[in-house]
């Protein structure tokens, strides 16, 4: 039977306050006065009446709500009534919780039933029809909820979103003796239904399926739908690395083993005794030492595709998935840092865009992407108890298409556990295959195909997955405060891209096999085919080897925790992943095919030809151009973000994401790991996507020394910081573009063997483009602009000599570091000429030379100079700071070859930092310096004004509008 | 002298602030445990060993059917019981932030914490002033410790207020404090009525409060640390080690001391 409960605010409500501000700034016009709020629980179990009550009580906190069972309270004036709740088979995270609430109290499971929750929004005032349903598809995403409007007087439907499954569960073969052009078919738009629909893209190619048919004619017999999946997945660019992997030109070995793991090789043998990597590129993420007993884990994951379709969901998966990449290093590493990046476009872009011709699937707007991935990863990270020191924001129209969100996690984990290395894994042949964590429904199938393709109308709604950030929670407990210090399982992996199809594939080649019944995997609803259940992206799972001796101790481990546990089959050594489905065997294929089998494709690449980038107009002088790059979405202040998310949580934060008095972003991130240790751990990032316009090679050189640059600012050394690559491409079948990935990993090879940063783990995107349609119906393509994020990661000794970015103290000294170029090209500022090329052993040798003077407690403050160049540097500590500077930077005085007044303060040239001395340790410093390009410019004041003077003009700040300028952009977030 | 008291510190369910509350009560000298609800449901004799009891922060069930309340249900219908036989001692317990929004829901302390202002969840510092007793609070005037939390509005019905007001059990008020100065931020971070940021009942026994004094238990916790180093240092003053969160842990173990 279906009962609803509906809990309404008894006081002020924020929730309905923030809501009806939202709809306001987004309808100016309209005659919007009032709202109210009212939260809905529709259940469907069987309850008796004085049960019912309970449970509302239950539901309701008595000092500031009240309850109304199977009536909607509605206020005494209102004009209509939005109801808002998700579709059938979508996460319910709040519909979850109640349940539990409900079944704890009554002391009995639901069985089949639910709790879907919903809420309902009343608004008052003489609001129109369009008004009401324009506002209606502001409050929900159709891809994942439902809105309902009801006028005053009517009657609230009880809606029940369970989900109803009439699809085919059984197992169809799949003929693969058919002509190419129904093989490319198969290929390109998935396996035939009976009623001559298509499951969707499987991604492979002409040569894949050809190889494929063949390795089931010499089996003589056709493949089965979940095998054909499987391998189409297996193999897919998302999980295999492709183009990475496959001889380009004359790179015969790959892009990837060549010029990254090649990287990482040659820096580790250099490094001989010092080399502190101890796990790279073979497990989920890469570890180095930390100290003794430690060592820390990191990963950088993007989640580009489905942030497109539902940037709320797509980014909270994002983020409890790479903490699953941490959970599923070695036996388990504690999740202690996340970060995050989006590069999307300018919120305030109300281009719209549609993904099909007749223009029934728009884009969600530009400003709905940036609102929901903030969100997600605000829900993720926040309710995972997880710190979030660092993290930016780049804007660029190339982003409007698909927004790329990355998110990323450090770890912590002990070496050993007695006589056990904890950062190695294997199963064993007779371990169960236990499946933890979350169920499955149809969450995310053909996901990892899915990011191997562009978006378009296509793109199947199922590719989305919402995350459930307790219920990841609660298995983290349970996995690294009891089962891994217990030794109560041998492997763990995550369930992330192909699911169970990729967790298991990848173990079973650790004991040599697996053998799964595909009816014992526990399912959010019945009717999933097998080949769905096994492709599932369903979120919150990890697949585990528990050894037979310990399934008992594991199991009670997991109940303590209200954690699911399944034993879904056994790890062998037969050489085969088997299934089988009702003891039939459905799925048999060798690990050497599934792994092993894809065809390698000799990838070709032509140099693209490539126009210089328009002057940009003089007429705009310094000061003007200094205030503008500071209000843009790029430079200015993100604090909205900053302090939306909890980056005090376990107690590890040095230095904060808003620094100084003036509270301004930085570029890197201390923490102390361990409270008996003064180790500290630096975070950075380094991205210059918009020097692909011109160059990729430098792109690529300038990331990776923007990251070098910002560790060091923070008080990082160079021979203690790894890397990690995450490259997001697009339009990658394309030669031209080949060609500039080729190059960009050259330069990751160059650049990184010189600073001795090994590369340490990486991921690649390299579909990021979306091709729809205009307002007009006219076909469009937007392509992401190739994309490099460089994540650094060091270990520091002390981090009470970790430096933040704000000028400290009156009468300090500034100084600029390292040369000053004419290299204005595709920087901030604007226009054309060169962009800046690396230096990378000068540099080198000025970046050793600053981490010298921060441990001898040299500077007081530090900032690398980056995007915007010199007068974003310097506008940046004078506004963290809240003091002034009095700057004059003559000929004499800018060490390069810029001249004119913008080359000297708005040039991008790599290798710089400005940093502020204390006048009593000028000597001392400038000693140090010696050797490195330094520039005495001027010095911290009282006066609240940056003043700088240029060969050739003056610029003349008051500290209120510059600090007003850098808050604008998003001061209404 | 008595011994030194053991802490037992409630998890499970999305809690997850234990790890530098044990560490924060471990560094002034008590023993602490971290314990599963269900562990302590199946076994709630475990509570007799402990004399102090912290629920702490974190995203119980995800705020989900209000923040607090699911596992403020749990803890009232298996533990309650338990709890107050633990308080008929002469103990002490406390709740942070979620932990405070736990409490409330199962009625050991009173009042309600509401969505903040700003509709939004918020990670600054805050300055607090004690202006109860209690013996969690003795002899600390103001102190500056980490919020981090989306539903911290105080609440209480006027008869209610009127009560606490009466039994001194309003504990620590939001002031325009230290770092508020510094920032240039508004004393009162969510809109808390009359700047409540702490409650106290059962003598100022229990301790229910927003903001996280183990988060501010070191010098570099701080958030302008880097800043007062470059005071300290050009004064030549000694620069401190501790943060003022960390008097919080002291009191509790000396109460017992």
């Amino acid at each position: 039977m279906i009962r609803r409960i509906a809990v309404s605010s008894k006081v002020e409500d924020a929730r309905a306050e923030s809501l009806l501000r939202n709809l306001k700034n987004l309808f100016p016009q309209s005659a919007l006065k009032g709202a109210s709020y009212v939260q809905a629980y529709t259940i469907d179990a069987d309850l008796t009446a004085s049960e019912l009550q309970q449970v509302a009580e239950r539901l309701t906190h008595p000092v500031t709500e009240t309850y109304l069972i199977e009536k909607i309270p509605t206020p005494r004036d209102f004009s209509y009534a939005i109801e808002v709740g998700f579709l059938p088979g979508v996460t319910d995270n709040a519909g979850h919780t109640a349940r539990e609430t409900i079944e704890d109290f009554l002391g009995r499971k639901f069985g089949g039933g639910a709790v879907y929750s919903s809420y309902f929004l009343f608004l008052t005032g003489s609001i129109s029809e369009p008004e009401i349903e324009r506002m209606a598809r502001e409050l929900h995403n159709p891809l994942i909820e439902r809105a309902s409007v009801y006028e005053k007087g009517g009657d609230f439907k009880v809606i029940v979103p369970r989900v109803k499954l009439h699809e085919h569960t059984a197992v169809d073969e799949v003929n693969l003796g058919v002509d190419d052009e129904e093989l490319s078919r198969i290929g390109k738009e998935g396996i035939e239904n009976e009623d001559g629909t298509r499951r969707g893209p499987l991604a492979l190619s002409l040569r894949q399926l050809h190889v494929i048919r063949d390795y089931f004619r010499r089996q003589k017999r056709n493949p089965t739908d979940i095998e054909l999946e499987s391998l189409a997945q297996a193999w897919s660019e998302h999980c295999k690395h492709t183009i990475f992997a496959d001889p380009l030109d004359e790179v015969k070995e790959g892009i990837y083993k060549r010029y990254i793991k090649g990287a990482t090789e040659k820096i580790r043998k250099a490094k001989g005794k010092k080399d502190f990597c101890v796990s790279v590129f073979k497990d989920n993420s890469g570890a180095i030492a930390f100290d003794e007993k430690y060592l820390i884990t990191h990963k950088v994951e993007t989640h580009n595709s489905p942030s497109g379709l539902d940037p709320f969901g797509g980014s909270v998966t994002a983020i409890v998935g790479v903490n699953r990449d941490c959970l599923g290093f070695g036996l388990g590493a504690k999740p202690i840092a996340n970060v995050y990046g989006f590069c999307v476009a300018d919120p305030n872009d109300r281009t719209e865009l549609f993904r099909d011709r007749e223009k029934t699937q728009p884009l969600l707007p530009a400003r709905r992407i940036l609102e929901g991935v903030v969100r997600g990863i605000n829900v993720g990270g926040n309710q995972s108890g997880i710190p979030t020191p660092l993290g930016f924001i780049a804007v660029d129209p190339s982003y409007r298409g698909k927004p790329l969100v990355f998110g990323g996690t450090v770890g912590l984990i002990p070496r050993k556990k007695g006589a056990r290395k904890l950062y190695e894994k294997k199963a064993k042949s007779g371990d169960f295959v236990v499946m933890l964590g979350g169920r499955v429904g149809l969450d995310g199938i053909h996901g990892a195909t899915f990011s191997s393709e562009s978006l378009s109308s296509g793109s199947p709604a199922t590719a989305v997955q919402i995350g459930d950030p307790i219920t990841q929670k609660k298995l983290s407990d349970m996995l690294i405060r009891e089962a891994r210090d217990r030794g109560l399982y041998s492997s763990i992996t995550d369930d992330g891209a192909g699911g169970l199809s990729g967790s298991v594939g990848e173990m079973a080649q650790e004991s040599g096999g697996a053998e799964v019944d595909i009816e014992k995997i526990p399912l959010k609803y019945a009717g999933l085919a097998p080949w769905q259940i096994w492709l599932s992206e369903s979120q919150e799972r990890m697949t585990l080897a528990v050894p037979k001796a310990k399934w008992t101790a594991f199991r009670k481990v997991c109940d303590k925790h209200d954690v699911e546990a399944t034993r879904i089959g056994e790890f062998t050594k037969s050489g085969r992943v088997v299934i089988r489905h009702k003891s039939k065997i459905i799925s048999d294929i060798s690990l050497d095919f599934l792994h092993d089998g894809r065809p390698v494709e000799q990838q070709k690449s032509t140099a693209p030809t490539r126009a210089s980038l328009p002057k940009k107009d003089p007429a705009e002088g310094p000061a003007q151009a200094l205030l503008r790059m500071l209000s843009g979405p790029n430079l200015g202040s993100i604090s909205f973000i900053s302090q939306q998310y909890d980056h005090e949580v376990q107690g590890t934060s040095v230095t904060k994401p808003l620094q100084g008095k003036g509270r301004v972003n930085a570029d890197a991130g201390v923490i102390q790991p361990l409270f008996d240790s003064k180790k500290g751990v630096v975070l950075s990032h380094g991205y210059v996507p918009w020097y692909s316009k011109l160059d990729t090679y430098t792109m690529a050189a300038a990331a990776i020394d923007t990251a070098v640059r910002n560790a060091v600012a923070a008080g990082a050394s160079r021979d203690y910081l790894a890397i990690l690559d995450n490259f997001c491409w697009s339009s990658s079948e394309k030669p031209e573009r080949l060609y500039e990935l080729k190059q960009a990993a050259k330069a990751c090879y160059d650049i990184a063997t010189v600073y001795g940063t090994p590369f340490i783990s990486g991921k690649d995107s390299m579909f990021n483009d979306f091709h729809g349609y205009t307002a007009d119906g006219k076909p469009i393509h937007i392509a992401a602009l190739p994309t490099l994020l460089v994540s650094a990661i060091g270990v520091i000794p002390d981090v009470t000599k970790a430096i933040t970015i704000d000028f400290k103290r009156v009468g300090d000294l500034v100084y600029v570091i390292g040369d000053t170029n004419d290299e204005l090209g595709a920087s901030e500022y604007g226009g054309g000429g060169v962009i800046p090329v690396v230096n990378v052993k000068k540099n080198a040798k000025t970046y050793d030379a600053i981490s010298k003077a921060i441990q001898k407690g040299l500077i007081a403050s530090a900032i690398g100079i980056g995007r915007g160049g010199l007068g974003i540097a310097l506008a940046k500590s004078v506004v963290a700071g809240q003091l002034g500077a009095q700057i004059e930077i003559d000929t004499s005085k800018v060490l390069g070859d810029a001249k004119t007044s913008e080359a000297i303060l708005f040039s991008e040239s790599q290798g710089r930092l400005l940093v502020s001395v204390a006048r009593n340790l000028q000597k001392e410093f400038e000693k140090i310096m010696k050797d490195i390009a330094l520039s005495n410019i001027g010095e911290v004041v009282q006066a609240a004004s940056l003043s700088i003077t240029l060969p050739e003009a003056k610029v003349e700040l008051p500290l209120p509008t510059l600090t007003e300028s850098y808050r604008s952009f998003f001061k209404q977030w | 002298m008595k011994n030194k008291p053991h802490v037992i510190i409630f998890s499970g369910y999305g809690l997850n602030t234990e790890d530098e509350t044990k560490t924060a009560f471990e560094s002034v000298g008590a023993t602490a445990d971290i314990v599963h609800i269900n562990e302590l449901i199946a076994k709630p004799s475990l509570l007799l060993k402990a004399q102090i009891l912290v629920m702490p922060g974190g995203f119980s069930y995800g705020d989900d059917t209000g923040s607090g309340k699911a596992y403020g249900n749990r803890l009232k219908q298996h533990l309650g019981a338990e709890i107050e036989k633990f308080l008929a001692r002469d103990t002490l317990m406390i709740g942070i932030c979620n932990g405070f929004q736990i409490l409330t829901n199962a009625g050991f302390v009173p009042g309600a914490l509401l969505t903040n202002d700003s509709g939004r969840y918020l990670c600054r510092w805050v300055d607090l002033e004690v202006v109860g007793k209690s013996p969690w609070l003795k002899g600390i005037k103001t102190l500056s410790v980490p919020i981090a939390h989306g539903e911290g509005k105080y609440f209480a019905p006027p008869e209610t207020l009127a009560q606490l007001k009466k039994d001194g059990a309003i504990a620590l008020k939001y002031v325009q404090g230290e770092t508020a100065k510094h920032f240039n931020m508004p004393a009162n971070p969510n809109g808390s009525l009359e700047n409540i940021a702490g409650i106290t009942s059962h003598d100022g026994r229990v301790l229910g409060l927003m903001p996280h004094p183990e988060r501010a238990v070191r010098f570099t916790q701080l958030p302008h640390w880097t800043y007062l180093k470059e005071r300290y240092v050009r004064e030549k003053k000694e620069v401190p080690t501790e943060g003022s969160g960390l008097q919080i842990f002291k009191n509790a173990v000396n109460y017992f001391i």
